[in-house]
């Protein structure tokens, strides 16, 4: 990659995807070969809203290269408790870091702390935006499962407010896929992320229902609707009901179709999915590790310029 | 000589801004943060006949020159504009308004959860597109009323 920072799957190529998924593969085959490559580096962790898989994936990826971690702590200990705005807490942090992960609760977060640092930053999550390191494993496992070209793939739950789903449809625009997207009308794709792919010249389609396209899917990609996303909790559970896969939904699917969620599921995903051949979930989840240690490598080491 | 061009060198020294679309002429004023409290001595013509544009407003600023980023955003609502910057009565400067292909510092993003809109040292930065504005942070579209996206900290 010769990016310094990634902020959008928009700035994602092709190449650059394929390289940092052809490297991950390398190290899951073969951890061993990169153990004290970054020995000594610094990478910090500054998540502005809580997180589990993310953060604990991008700490345990640098330990893995040979590096090691700092952590902000929780808002609440923090500097940003006082008052202290986001342009500064990343100018200082820089100071002791080599590399900057980065999640917030407002959109364009990323970008704007980009401005302001020197060091690699990454954008791991902001508001409703982009979530680019989850796409690069959400690829990966695709890969792993179906390929990346010539397949169907469905997009269904929160597409308004999911920014795994924003950064997904963008990056899947490099490459040979029908895109479906299933969601409640209130819920649909945003504006600018319907104009992003119609740019790209994507190959999209919209439903309210998931039955009349299940069928044709490679891949099911399946997000949270979050209750906090309606004005009162009839609504909510009239619309969440009808976005709920079981084994019986997926009667009607192909075979080989790969069942995917970003986590953390409530209940979109009975867990009797669990114990059929479609579901990957926890299989994407351990593909963040080998994934974002090819990332952080990419970047530290200026990716094609090294 | 014709009468327009008359109480145009009628300004000692300022901006002239002609050819605004009608009934923008308070809007114009609301970009260039003027609402009367600054002290400066303002003149607006509003649905003046125009052979251009049949109807138009007319401003004058007297002792204030139009800044580029001022210029820009003007473009989006007056697309027609003229600015003619008068010194000591004489018009020094004429320029058309060109679209630009950005416009920074001016706009509100309409996103309220856009980093633009927090407490940060950044300032709104819109790509402009042949349809439209869209914010170079989060995103969001503005596709018309740019006027109601004027940065209220503008406005004294």
């Amino acid at each position: 990659m010769r990016h310094d920072h990634l902020i959008s799957a928009a700035q994602l190529s092709r190449a650059d995807i394929e390289a940092v998924l052809d490297r991950a593969a390398e190290i899951d085959d073969d951890p061993a070969t990169v153990r004290e490559r970054h020995a000594g580096t610094v990478l910090a962790l500054c998540f502005f809203e809580p997180s589990t898989r993310t953060k604990m994936s991008f700490d345990t990826a640098m330990k893995r290269l040979g590096g090691e971690t700092i952590d902000m702590g929780s808002v609440e200990s923090s500097s940003v408790k006082k008052g202290e705005s986001l342009a500064d807490t990343v100018r200082v942090i820089e100071g002791y870091a080599d590399a900057m992960v980065l999640r917030h609760p407002s959109e364009g977060s990323a970008k704007m702390a980009s401005e302001f640092v020197g060091v690699p930053l990454v954008n791991a999550g902001d508001g409703a935006g982009q979530h680019p390191s989850q796409t690069l494993l959400d690829l990966y496992t695709i890969r792993e499962n179906a390929g990346l070209d010539d397949i169907t793939v469905g997009i269904m739950g929160d597409l308004k407010y999911g920014r795994t789903v924003h950064s997904l449809s963008m990056a899947l625009t490099n490459f040979d896929v029908r895109q479906h997207f299933v969601s409640p009308e209130s819920l649909r794709l945003p504006r600018s992320v319907r104009y992003d792919l119609h740019e790209a010249g994507a190959q999209v389609r919209e439903h309210e229902e998931l039955a009349g396209i299940l069928p044709e899917l490679d891949v099911l990609y399946v997000t949270r609707i979050q209750r906090e996303r309606f004005p009162d909790e009839r609504e909510y559970r009239e619309v969440a009901g009808e976005y709920q896969i079981d084994p019986e939904t997926l009667d009607e699917a192909k075979e080989s179709l790969t069942v995917m969620h970003p986590l953390p599921r409530v209940d979109e995903i009975d867990p009797a999915v669990d114990e059929t051949p479609h579901a990957q979930y926890f299989e994407q989840a351990h593909n963040g590790v080998p994934v974002r240690m090819a990332l952080l490598d990419a970047l530290l080491s200026g990716g094609e310029r090294r | 000589m014709s009468d327009h061009e008359l109480r145009v060198s009628k300004i000692r020294n300022g901006t002239v801004i002609d050819h605004v679309a009608a009934g923008q002429a308070l809007n114009v004023l609301t970009i260039l943060g003027i609402d009367g409290s600054g002290g400066e001595s303002v003149s607006v013509g509003m649905n003046v006949p125009s052979g251009r544009l049949g109807r138009k407003d007319i401003v004058k600023v007297e002792d204030r020159e139009l800044s580029p980023s001022e210029v820009d955003v003007l473009s989006l609502i007056a697309p027609e504009a003229t600015i003619n910057i008068v010194r000591d009565y004489e018009v020094v400067e004429k320029n058309r308004v060109e679209r630009p292909e950005r416009v920074v510092g001016v706009l509100s993003c309409p996103n309220h959860n856009c980093i633009t809109n927090g407490d940060e040292p950044v300032a709104s930065k819109f790509t402009v597109l042949p349809d439209g504005l869209r914010c170079e942070y989060c995103g969001t579209f503005i596709r018309e009323s740019f006027a109601g996206h004027i940065d209220g900290s503008r406005s004294a």
